[in-house]
C-alpha cells in the first residue's frame, strides 16, 4: 500500500512581477504519508503559508509536479482543485472560520453538505465528529457562545468530519492558551497515529513540537532542515526551538 | 432532510435585520408600485368599456373614424333602417351620447355626460338600480344618475330636479356603481330627451347598436352590414370594446404612464435588492471563502446567494399582496378602481421571483472572484 497522501515535486512559486517579484518557494519536494504528523516551522515571509496554499491546491505552483491522493492537481482548473479539496482534504484555520449563524453542529455538517451528504447520516457524522474532539454536549451552541480552544476543536471537527486523507493546520494553536494548545495537538497526533491521516501543521509555535513524527524548518522558499524520529527525541528539540 | 444551503441563506439574511427590513420594504414598495399601476391599468382598461359591456348588442355600427363609445362624431340615423333590413339582425337601434351642462338648483352648473337609447328596446339602460325604475325614465324630463354623483349634481335622491341645457329635469331612478373614468357624471335618459339634452338633430345618431337574431352567424352579418352601412364602421362588441381600449390607454398615453410607472417600481426593486444582497455578500465573503476553501462548488454558493434573493421575494411578496387586497378593497367603489386578476397575482410573482433572483447576479459575480486562499491571511 502506498500510504503517500501528497507527493510535491520540484515545487516553485514566484509572486509578484518585475521588481517586485518574489521566489516565494524554490524548488521544493514533499511527500506527506498517512499515519505521520508533519510540522511546517520557519519565520514569517519563509514561504510556509505559500507551500500550505499549494499542498491545499488553493494556489497553483508557477512550476512543478503536485498530485493529491494520485490525482493530479497540476494543472487543474478551479472547479477541479475545488473537488480534490472537497474529497481528500480536510483545513483546520488559525482564526477556526466558523460560521456565526451557525451551530457547532451545523458547522461540522457543512463539511458533509458541500460533499452532498445530507440528512440524519450526516447529522449523526457530525455528532459522532464533535464526540471526537470532546464537544459532544456543546452541538447545538452558537460559536460566539464556545471559547476559542472549543471553536478550534469544532473546527478540527469540520475538518474530520468527511474522513479526509489529509488535514493541513494553519497555525492552529497560535491564539490559545497552552492547554487548549496541547489538546488541540493532541486530536491532531491521533488523528494521524490512530485514523491513519496525513496530518501537516503549518506553526511558529514551539510548544507543538513534541507531537510530530517529522518537523521541516523552511527559510527563504528552500527546506534548510528535515527531521524524522519519536516525540521524546523532539522533546528535547522543541525545547532547543524555544530558546532560540 | 434539507441541505444547509437554505438554512445558511436565511441566517445571512436574519443575521442583520436592518438590512432585510430595508430589503423588504424595497421589495414590497417596488411590487406595491407595480401592482398598482398594473392594477389600475387593468381597472382603467375595464372602464372605459364600461357601456359596451353593459349594451346587449352583438354588434355595433359606429362613425367613421370613430375611437371610442364616447366619440362626438356622428352618422345617419338612416343607417338604423338599412341596418334592420340585414338578414339575421334581430333589431338595431341608434343611441346618442354626448356632453351637456347640468345646473344645480343653486345656479351652479357642472359637465354631465348624456347616454340616451331606445328604452322599449332594452339595448343601453341603467344598470345597478338602487332605487327607482327604468320604465320611469320615458316620463318627459326623467333621468337617472348614480348615487355616487348626488354633492356634484346637488342631488338628494329621487325627485331631486335641475336643468340640462335650460331644459326641467327631475331623478327617477338612482343607480349605484356606474362611474365615469372622466369623472364627468353618466346622465341616463330616453332616446328623445337625449337628442334633446345634447343638441343633436333627430338625423344623427352617435352609433347604432345592433342585436342578432338567434343562431345567426356573426361573420356573415357583419360582413352583409359592411357591405349596407358605406364610410360608417361595422365592429363586433369584442372590436368596439378593443378599440376604444387602446384608444383611451394608447391613444390618450394613460396606458404608457401605467407602464412606465410600472416599470421603475421594477427597476427600484431590482436595485434596491441588488444593492442589499451584494452588501449582504460582501459581509460574508470571509465565510464564503472558507467554503470554497473546504472544497464547496461555485454552485453551492450561489444556491446559498438564490436561496436569500428567493426569500427576499417570497417575504416582499406575501406583504405585497397583503396591502395590494387593501388597496384594491378601498378603490373598489372609486372613479378608477385597481383591479387585480389571478392573471395579475401569478405574472406579479414571477416578476417578484425574476427580479430578486436577477439581482442575485451581482452577488454572484463578487463571489465568482472569490479567492480561497483569503482565509489563511488572518
Amino acid at each position: 500500500m502506498n500510504d503517500a497522501v501528497i507527493e510535491a515535486e520540484e515545487i516553485r512559486k514566484t509572486l509578484g512581477r518585475g521588481a517586485g517579484e518574489v521566489q516565494a518557494v524554490r524548488g521544493i519536494d514533499l511527500t506527506l504519508r498517512r499515519g505521520e504528523l508533519t510540522l511546517l516551522m520557519g519565520p514569517s515571509g519563509s514561504g510556509k503559508t505559500t507551500l500550505l496554499l499549494i499542498l491545499g491546491c488553493m494556489l497553483a505552483p508557477s512550476s512543478g509536479r503536485l498530485a493529491v491522493c494520485g490525482t493530479p492537481a497540476s494543472g487543474a482548473d478551479k472547479e477541479q482543485l475545488a473537488k480534490i479539496r472537497r474529497e481528500h482534504i480536510g483545513f483546520v484555520f488559525q482564526s477556526y472560520h466558523l460560521f456565526p449563524t451557525l451551530t457547532a453542529s451545523q458547522n461540522v455538517q457543512l463539511a458533509l453538505d458541500i460533499r452532498g451528504e445530507h440528512g440524519r447520516e450526516a447529522a449523526k457524522k457530525a455528532c459522532d465528529a464533535l464526540e471526537l474532539v470532546g464537544l459532544e454536549k456543546k452541538a447545538s451552541v452558537l460559536p460566539a457562545e464556545l471559547s476559542g480552544g472549543e471553536q478550534q476543536r469544532v473546527a478540527i471537527g469540520r475538518a474530520f468530519v468527511a474522513s479526509p486523507s489529509v488535514i493541513l493546520a494553519d497555525e492552529p494553536t497560535a491564539a490559545l492558551d497552552s492547554a487548549n494548545g496541547r489538546t488541540i495537538m493532541r486530536i491532531l497526533a491521533d488523528a494521524a497515529r490512530e485514523r491513519q491521516r496525513a496530518v501537516l501543521v503549518v506553526t511558529h509555535d514551539p510548544r507543538v513540537v513534541p507531537f510530530a513524527d517529522r518537523i521541516i524548518e523552511i527559510e527563504d522558499g528552500l527546506f534548510v532542515r528535515e527531521e524524522a524520529g519519536t516525540s521524546e527525541h523532539f522533546r528535547s528539540w522543541g525545547r532547543a526551538a524555544s530558546l532560540s | 432532510m434539507m441541505s444547509l444551503t437554505f438554512t445558511l441563506a436565511t441566517r445571512n439574511l436574519f443575521h442583520d435585520r436592518l438590512r432585510l427590513v430595508a430589503t423588504l420594504v424595497g421589495v414590497v414598495f417596488s411590487i406595491v408600485l407595480v401592482m398598482i399601476q398594473m392594477g389600475l391599468f387593468l381597472g382603467f382598461g375595464r372602464i372605459v368599456t364600461t357601456m359596451i359591456d353593459h349594451a346587449s348588442a352583438d354588434v355595433w355600427i359606429v362613425p367613421k373614424g370613430a375611437k371610442c363609445f364616447e366619440d362626438p362624431s356622428l352618422l345617419d340615423v338612416k343607417l338604423q333602417d338599412k341596418a334592420a333590413s340585414v338578414e339575421g339582425v334581430a333589431s338595431a337601434v341608434p343611441l346618442i351620447v354626448g356632453f351637456s351642462d347640468w345646473r344645480l338648483d343653486n345656479g351652479e352648473m357642472t359637465p354631465v355626460f348624456i347616454v340616451g337609447a331606445d328604452l322599449r328596446d332594452h339595448m343601453l339602460q341603467p344598470w345597478s338600480l338602487v332605487e327607482g325604475h327604468v320604465d320611469a325614465l320615458s316620463q318627459r324630463g326623467a333621468v337617472a344618475i348614480d348615487r355616487s354623483y348626488f354633492d356634484r349634481l346637488g342631488a338628494a335622491g329621487i325627485g331631486s330636479t335641475a336643468e340640462i341645457r335650460g331644459r326641467r329635469v327631475k331623478v327617477v331612478a338612482l343607480t349605484d356603481g356606474i362611474r365615469s373614468f372622466t369623472t364627468t357624471p353618466y346622465i341616463f335618459v330616453d332616446l328623445k330627451s337625449a337628442r334633446l339634452y345634447t343638441g343633436m338633430s333627430a338625423q344623427r345618431a352617435s352609433s347604432i347598436a345592433v342585436r342578432l337574431k338567434p343562431g345567426a352567424n356573426r361573420e356573415n352579418v357583419i360582413r352583409a352590414l359592411r357591405a349596407q352601412v358605406g364610410d360608417a364602421k361595422v365592429l363586433s362588441s369584442a372590436e368596439f370594446r378593443s378599440r376604444s381600449r387602446s384608444f383611451w390607454l394608447f391613444g390618450t398615453g394613460a396606458g404608457a404612464a401605467l407602464f412606465a410607472g410600472a416599470l421603475l417600481g421594477v427597476i427600484v426593486g431590482t436595485v434596491i435588492v441588488a444593492q442589499t444582497l451584494y452588501s449582504s455578500t460582501k459581509d460574508h465573503l470571509s465565510e464564503f471563502a472558507t467554503l470554497r476553501a473546504m472544497g464547496s462548488s461555485n454552485r453551492y454558493i450561489y444556491n446559498v446567494i438564490i436561496y436569500q434573493a428567493l426569500l427576499n421575494a417570497v417575504a416582499g411578496y406575501v406583504v405585497a399582496g397583503a396591502i395590494g387586497a387593501v388597496v384594491v378593497r378601498l378603490t373598489a367603489t372609486s372613479a378608477l378602481p385597481i383591479v387585480i386578476t389571478p392573471w395579475l397575482v401569478v405574472a406579479l410573482f414571477v416578476l417578484t421571483v425574476t427580479m430578486c433572483v436577477a439581482s442575485g447576479l451581482g452577488a454572484i459575480i463578487r463571489v465568482i472572484r472569490i479567492d480561497p486562499a483569503t482565509v489563511f491571511m488572518r
